[in-house]
């Protein structure tokens, strides 16, 4: 989740490869703006450092597993779910009006963005590539449930699933079933049950059985 | 606009790209992006919507052969260039005109964490009662426009009913175009899977989209 990005791992093996026309291009972008003034290269810095360590899914599996423990959290969250997670300390761009959508034994939500990729970034942290791809973007709304299997997650028939869109500014959180065999876990032990894709809609929490593996 | 951007139904790419623990970032480039936009946007010469715009308002082609991160680089030298932050030659040249004075940052590394937390809400005072309430029926509008719009094509002239009242938020397909916020009530509206895919799709699934007062009429 929060680990470093590994794109150094070819040169280590002395096959440099030159730098992509992108890579060039956001070095050009960045020196101009550097040498006019536009832009402080520390503070670019600082947001790289944020969303590549800071800011990811743990923050929205801490939601999930108060949830699950505190009753009284869940209501809040319920009624209003950007001031119940700001509790938590996790709040701002791209997570400003946030709701939960609960996952039971009859429904299962899946969270979209078709137009771009809205993601509710102070609880999952960027969005992944596939999350930004054109095939989720343009399946999920008209094939979910073929998209869920390709997740490895056959839903039943009866099962209503409820896709959202997140056409505006508002940030969808799955809040997914708490697993089975949970009972009586710490939250913190909780957490670590909470996948981020069982937060998007594209995966379930995993089973205590399954944890540490 | 309905460009390539207006994904939702189409068919034709393939299985979902899964990367079992992918990085946040694929390459280092892709970090520097990410940055650089978010801090450009200290300036207020933009909003997000007009971002967005930038990104989507591409030929097809051009831009379903970009990825994520050169949509956004790409946006913002348009951006920059519109609002008249760089030049044309100095986005080419990649150096500062000659002659031209250095600026300050609006935004340094100790502003970053505020900046963030901050973040930019959406929901403003309502100026009008809402015109419709949960539970009612509405139709999306069927309308084409050039401009930006966050009503995607596959919803409509389709048959939904309001789920949620969000409040009045502001108004994304004005503000993409600097008219102003404009704000508009916001609506939770759920269109069966069935009337927005036709009688093979499952009977019991739905997908709900956030859609302002003007991308709907009463059913």
């Amino acid at each position: 989740m929060g680990d470093a990005p590994e794109s150094g791992h070819e040169h280590e093996h002395g096959h440099q490869h030159p730098p992509s026309p992108a890579a060039l291009r956001v070095k050009a972008i960045e020196t101009l703006l550097t040498e006019k003034g536009l832009v402080d290269p520390a503070a670019l810095d600082a947001i790289v450092e944020t969303y590549a360590h800071k800011v990811g899914p743990r923050n929205g599996a801490r939601v999930v597993a108060r949830a699950w423990s505190d009753p009284a959290f869940l209501q809040r969250l319920r009624a209003d779910a950007t001031a119940a997670v700001a509790e938590l300390g996790y709040e701002g761009r791209q997570g400003e009006h946030l709701i939960a959508v609960e996952n039971d034994a009859r429904t299962y939500n899946l969270v979209v963005c078709t137009l771009c990729s809205c993601y509710p970034w102070p609880v999952l942290g960027l969005p992944p590539a596939w999350y930004k791809s054109e095939a989720y973007r343009a399946r999920a709304v008209i094939d979910p449930r073929g998209v869920l299997r390709e997740f490895g997650l056959e839903l039943p028939e009866e099962t209503e699933l409820r896709v959202w869109d997140s056409t505006a500014e508002i940030r969808y959180l799955v809040l997914p079933q708490r697993p089975a065999g949970s009972e009586g876990l710490s939250e913190e032990a909780l957490a670590e049950l909470v996948t981020r894709d069982s937060m998007i809609g594209t995966g379930l929490a995993r089973a205590p059985a399954e944890a540490g593996r | 606009m309905n460009g390539a951007h207006d994904l939702g139904g189409m068919q034709g790419f393939g299985p979902v790209p899964i990367e079992r623990d992918e990085p946040v970032f694929h390459a280092d480039w892709e970090a520097r992006a990410l940055a650089v936009t978010l801090a450009m946007a200290a300036w207020g010469k933009w909003n997000i919507d007009a971002s967005r715009h930038a990104r989507e308002a591409e030929p097809p082609a051009v831009y379903l052969g970009r990825s994520y991160y050169e949509r956004w680089i790409e946006a913002l030298g348009k951006l920059m260039v519109a609002r008249g932050l760089v030049s044309e030659a100095e986005l080419a040249r990649g150096t500062p005109d000659p002659g031209t004075a250095r600026a300050t940052p609006p935004l340094r590394a100790e502003g970053v964490a505020a900046m963030l937390r901050r973040g930019g809400p959406t929901e403003r005072p309502a100026e009008t009662p809402p015109r419709f309430a949960p539970g009612q029926a509405v139709r999306a509008v069927n309308r084409h426009p050039e401009g930006h719009t966050r009503l995607p094509r596959y919803a409509r002239g389709r048959l939904g009913e309001v789920l949620l009242h969000h409040g009045a938020h502001v108004f994304a397909d004005a503000n993409a175009h600097f008219l102003g916020e404009q704000p508009r009530h916001l609506y939770a509206v759920r269109f069966s899977a069935r009337e927005l895919w036709g009688p093979e799709a499952h009977p019991r699934d739905s997908v709900t989209l956030d859609l302002w007062e003007p991308h709907l009429e009463p059913a």
